[in-house]
């Protein structure tokens, strides 16, 4: 889209640069952006994007570099001044409040001529007109938490909508959006763009950056490596920016192709129809059933907040069962605490690293003791074996590749790559029988990826069963035996790999089942 | 601030900071007290009292140590019990309430039970009820917070006011002193219940050995065992404890009877060795050691060791507070103002824990 | 028992609830904005202790309150500035506050301990409600500070579901990241309901001494402060539900001294009861929080970092 008198600059980043303890996030990065376009910020999880647009928006402050908005230097100290230029954020995770209604998340920080009353009625008319402008449904009294993931991000959309919001930035938008809904929030861009709108499109997707925006801008580990006008590259070239190293788009699943299904009859984990309730009361798990063997690594994809999570935590004992049954290696363990599922043999990597897989404050030693404490290797009766828990676990960290400065350092002073390392160290090193790996790879650089992924293989070969979740289709393709699409709380479909394609996948993870499909 | 940084020419630069050395904390912790006793001195000051006369007369309790002491005895006893519960980020504030029932538990032994025992049975005896009957009031409260996810600082301390009017009640009914009148008291306790005592002081010893002995059985406890490390694993992620197969409310439990048994121990050490009786004004047994414990865990960073030291000093401070109290007519709250002075400048201090301030002259254009 | 009977307990009830609900109301704001203070009971004392000292002092009830109202709107001030500015664990702040509040306040009134105030507020009778059987007498010949309960309980619900600043409170407390990017000042909306949770505090100790019981004594608050956190929790957060919570928890007092003085019940044992029916209370709450699925502010307790690390 060639806008000759739209090709003034609206938001310079100069010499940006930005440090969290030893770690540059963003390391001397210039970005621009001009009025009247759709601007992609490719990068991998932790090149620095999501850090530059928080400056922008004022979440966080930069070291260094200024930032001129229409030509004048401006400081940007919180959300508040960067609204005020016009500038508005739409979050990865939308920044609700739960409890309140549409209309009263909106009406927070609006201009009302009211001074005193809530302005939630002036504010539910204003918003039934955009939405209908705009396509979308929503109703203003419904409380957030009542909706779904996509509601939630129109919400914040229409938050900046209605604050006249020139330039409006996009944090990875479309990683909780089914298929049709990206579609929908694609035209959108569009029609903003050709409104006179400038938009941020943060993402690590390569084909949706090629094919929505006008310019690239690449990021790799905190540098800006250039920035191309998107009908000038393409996804190879783009993705040798990203990582750095020539790779190949579509991984080798050869590795994987020659390794015989050769399943065992043991049954490692039976589900059966299990239902599950999420936070809210809603039911996340609706009616889930499937087996696992030994051997064998079965997969669930889908759009994240499917109830993936839920499932998870019901089959390793953190979430109540509403009704069904789980059996691990034949054992009735519906409803049972952690530790019992721990002593049938079961690892679980979890999802949220912080909160669940390490204790923050305690070294990485105790972290890698975290599960074994009570195992006679460590300790006696009553008393830990300090000795021999130092010794293993500096086994453990050379053995993983775990950088820190020694083992009685606390985890808190560890990169997020280094934290997971430190999980799947700990989990992986307990002769597990059944693994439960939930986003492992999340995150991470290239190498961590794909060293895990490999280790994972290398357990299925030696008979362990391995449950992985994963929102990465390519990680799926390559290291799962069999895959199973969630969708709304329930499996869609369960396909083995050999019948399984990237098209079909997609579609299940948009709620569109395969007789409808026009194939 | 940036006012201030434009006139004076300097600029504040406020960074996080990376790790902590252990001098940096106990260099905090004494610019903590200093800064406590600063505003002490202030408001003596306007109150027109000499700042510089309490301060020296605290400073010389210090130095009697047989007075000093007695009273760090039961904050000892409170204050281990109650690091072990910080620890599990279990509050408990009943340490008041826990002190007094184990009082009653010896009480009961020494009056009703067996008061015509020998010491040698006597003693154990009064020891190990006080334990059990204060570290079962302290269940209460912990079964409430294991079970329904109740606050336990509210319950813990509506427990004190109760245990409060419980020695009340039966200092002044059933168990009041047949050979008093007037005043609303038991009976003396009979002297062979009555705890030995080091030569020429008031120190009933073998409460003083108990209470560092389990200082020690504290720190090893918490460092070297399994059950302290799922009770430290607890205190710091209570979801990653779950998700590691930690029993919570065994943690939540056990501590709980742990912190209240000592507390109680305390009680018994007071009764049988300092008070020999429960009077209808309760106060005069527990004194505000359990809340003063509170100070003296914080204080020593919750490390049962150290307690030892800070306990000591605090026992000094009671003591300057209640010599001030009939020499300058200043009244008891003092001592609370100073143990509330000290936690606020204490947790403030924390946050130069967390970031660097540094300063950097800047050219006026 | 007749109706006439009822009358007496019930407007010692109305006496005994009304610091209660100043207190109450006053932490509900400081919580749905998401700042716990437990220093409520050290707060209440300093108010109690300052209000009865200038009172007596200068004879002037108005300058009492007015003292004391400042008092613990500055004690507050310093609960702020720990919890908010320097993000410091909610918890012992409070507590530290609580025992310095207790402290100042025997400092204050140590010459005063035991003296008779022979002003007092003068009941005023509301003309037409007044007439109203067994209600009347009751809920409207009280005096001006406990008709100011009633209208603080109506604007307070009004202010916080009606009107932007509550919306902008209950923001704040619920998820103050998503206020924060809203543009709402989360340290200004913070501040102020803690000081005017701690002006309120101060207002109800201030209550007791000088309307209620018209003396001083150390302990004075007999453990309200800490009756009003719990009672809090049982009023959901909801001003309306507190008035009724602190009605009830005021009722429970009178009843435990009726139990003494009609009964002749041991004084020790009753005084234990309204510290039971707090935690009744505060089990009852537990069982309708888990069914109700409502809680507390999200936010509650916790500090507020703009710069967490992603």
């Amino acid at each position: 889209m060639e806008n000759t008198s739209h090709d003034k600059v609206i938001v310079r980043m100069v010499n940006i640069t930005k440090r969290f303890g030893s770690v540059i996030a963003n390391d001397h990065v210039n970005f621009d952006l001009k009025t009247g376009e759709i601007h992609a910020l490719l990068g991998e999880n932790g090149a620095g994007k999501t850090t530059l647009m928080n400056i922008l928006y004022g979440h966080y402050r930069p070291d260094e570099g200024e930032i001129y908005v229409n030509g004048h230097k401006v400081v940007i100290k919180s959300p508040r001044d960067a609204i005020k230029l016009g500038i508005f954020m739409v979050h990865q995770h939308p920044l609700l409040v739960e409890t309140l209604s549409v209309a009263e998340n909106i009406a927070i920080g609006i201009k009302t001529t009211n001074r005193i009353l809530s302005p939630v009625n002036e504010i539910r008319e204003k918003i039934l007109e955009f939405s209908k402008e705009y396509g979308f449904k929503i109703d203003p009294d419904a409380k957030i938490w009542q909706l779904t993931a996509s509601e939630r991000q129109y919400v914040e959309i229409l938050k900046a909508l209605m604050q006249n919001a020139r330039v409006l930035i996009l944090d990875e938008p479309t990683s909780i959006l089914a298929p049709s809904e990206k579609e929908f929030l694609f035209n959108f861009m569009k029609r903003m763009r050709n409104e006179g709108c400038s938009i941020v499109f943060i993402t690590h997707k390569l084909e949706e950056a090629i094919s929505t925006s006008d310019r690239i801008t690449v990021l790799r580990k905190g540098k800006a490596v250039g920035t191309f006008k998107s009908l000038e590259t393409n996804v190879n070239e783009l993705a040798k920016m990203m990582i750095g190293y020539d790779v190949f788009i579509k991984d080798a699943s050869k590795e994987n192709a020659l390794t015989d299904v050769k399943v065992n009859a043991i049954v490692a984990l039976e589900v059966e129809d299990l239902w599950v309730l999420g936070d809210k009361g809603e039911d996340a798990v609706r009616g889930v059933s499937f087996k696992i063997n030994a051997g064998e690594i079965f997969g669930v994809i889908g759009v994240a907040g499917n109830g993936q999570s839920e499932l998870v935590e019901a089959i390793t004992g953190l979430r109540k069962v509403k009704k069904g049954k789980i059996k691990i290696f034949g054992k009735d363990v519906t409803n049972a605490h952690p530790s019992e599922i721990i002593r049938l043999g079961v690892a679980h990597i979890p999802e949220h690293r912080l909160r669940y897989g390490v204790v923050e404050n305690l070294s990485v030693a105790e972290n890698l003791l975290l599960k074994k404490y009570n195992d006679y290797m460590f300790s006696g009766n009553i008393f830990l074996k300090m000795d021999k828990i130092h010794e293993w676990s500096k086994n453990l960290i050379s053995k993983y590749s775990i950088i820190t400065p020694s083992e009685k350092t606390p985890v808190s002073n560890l990169s997020g790559g280094n934290v997971q390392k430190v999980i799947v160290a700990r989990e992986l090193s307990m002769q597990p029988r059944l693994i439960i790996a939930a986003y492992p790879t999340h995150g991470l650089d290239i190498v961590a990826t794909k060293y895990i992924r490999s280790l994972l293989l290398e357990h299925k070969r030696k008979g362990t069963a391995v449950f992985l979740v994963s929102s990465d289709l390519d990680e799926v393709f390559e290291i799962c035996d069999r895959i199973a699409v969630m969708y709304e709380g329930k499996f869609l479909a369960v396909i083995p790999k050999n019948e399984a394609d990237e098209e079909k996948i997609g579609l299940l993870m948009g709620g569109v089942l395969s007789h409808e499909a026009a194939v | 601030m940036k006012l201030l940084s434009n006139v004076l020419g300097i600029k504040l630069k406020i960074q996080k900071r990376e790790e902590v050395s252990r001098k940096f904390d106990i260099l905090l912790t004494f610019i903590s007290i200093c800064v406590a006793l600063l505003v002490v001195a202030v408001i003596f000051l306007s109150f027109g009292i000499n700042a510089f006369v309490t301060f020296k007369q605290i400073f010389l309790s210090l130095l009697n140590v047989d007075i000093v002491t007695v009273r760090m005895i039961p904050l000892l006893l409170c204050s281990i019990g109650l690091v072990i519960v910080f620890k599990a980020n279990v509050w408990n504030i009943g340490a008041e309430g826990q002190l007094l029932i184990g009082a009653v538990a010896a009480a009961w032994v020494a009056l009703f039970l067996i008061p015509d025992a020998p010491s040698y049975i006597l003693i154990p005896c009064m020891f190990i009820l006080g334990f059990l009957f204060a570290g079962i009031w302290a269940l209460i409260p912990a079964a409430l917070r294991a079970y329904l996810d109740i606050n336990e600082i509210i319950t813990t301390l509506m427990m004190n006011y109760i245990a409060y009017f419980l020695v009340a009640y039966l200092a002044s009914g059933p168990w009041i002193g047949k050979t008093v009148w007037g005043f609303k008291q038991t009976d003396l306790i009979p002297p062979q219940a009555r705890l030995p005592q080091i030569e020429g002081t008031l120190i009933h010893y073998p409460t003083l050995i108990v209470a560092i002995v389990g200082a020690i059985f504290i720190y090893i406890l918490l460092q070297y065992t399994k059950f302290g490390f799922e009770i430290r694993v607890y205190g710091s992620n209570p979801e990653a404890a779950k998700y590691a197969g930690i029993n919570e409310a065994k943690v939540i439990l056990l501590t709980m009877f742990i912190s209240g048994g000592l507390a109680g121990v305390a009680g018994v050490g007071e009764l049988a060795g300092v008070r020999y009786r429960l009077t209808a004004n309760p106060k005069g047994l527990s004194a505000g050691y359990g809340f003063t414990a509170i100070i003296v865990a914080c204080l020593a960073r919750f490390n049962p060791i150290a307690a030892i030291l800070v306990s000591y000093l605090m026992g000094g401070i009671i003591v300057g507070g209640y010599a001030l109290q009939t020499s300058l007519n200043v009244s008891r709250g003092i001592v609370n103002i100073f143990n509330g002075l000290i936690l606020l400048s204490l947790i403030s201090a924390e946050i130069l824990k967390r970031y660097k301030i540094s300063f950097k002259v800047v050219k006026s254009k | 028992m007749s109706f006439e009977s009822l009358i007496s307990p019930l407007y010692e009830m109305m006496l005994l609830s009304t610091p209660i609900i100043f207190a109450t109301m006053g932490e509900i704001y400081a919580e749905r904005s998401g700042v716990l203070n437990l220093g409520i009971e050290g707060i209440m004392s300093l108010g109690a202790a300052i209000a009865f000292v200038v009172t007596y002092v200068t004879g002037n009830i108005a300058l009492g309150i007015l003292v004391a109202l400042i008092a613990g709107g500055l004690l507050a001030l310093i609960h702020a500035f720990i919890s908010i500015t320097f993000n410091a664990n909610q918890v012992i702040s409070g507590l530290a506050l609580a025992m310095l509040g207790l402290g100042l306040s025997s400092f204050i009134g140590k010459n005063y301990v035991g003296l008779r105030l022979e002003l007092m507020l003068q009941p005023i009778k509301i003309p037409l409600l007044s007439s109203i059987p067994l209600i009347g007498p009751v809920f409207f010949n009280q005096d001006i500070l406990v008709y100011t309960a009633y209208i603080l309980t109506v604007v307070l619900w009004f202010l916080l579901y009606k009107t932007k600043w509550g919306l902008y409170i209950r923001a704040v407390g619920e998820n103050p990241y998503a206020a924060d990017s809203m543009g709402i000042n989360i340290y200004v909306v913070r501040y102020l309901c803690t000081v005017f949770g701690g002006m309120l505090a101060g207002l109800g100790g201030a209550y007791i001494t000088v309307a209620y019981m018209h003396t001083w004594r150390e302990g004075i608050t007999m453990g309200k402060g800490w009756a009003a956190v719990a009672l809090v929790i049982f009023a959901f957060w909801n001003p309306l539900r507190g008035f009724l919570a602190s009605l009830f928890f005021g009722g429970i007092e009178v009843a435990a001294i009726e139990l003494y003085s009609l009964y002749g019940l041991n004084t020790h044992l009753t005084n234990m009861i309204p510290y039971a029916a707090i935690i009744i209370v505060m089990i009852l709450s537990a069982s309708e929080i888990m069914k109700k699925r409502i809680g507390a502010p999200a936010s509650l307790g916790k500090p507020f970092i703009r710069e967490k690390r992603r």
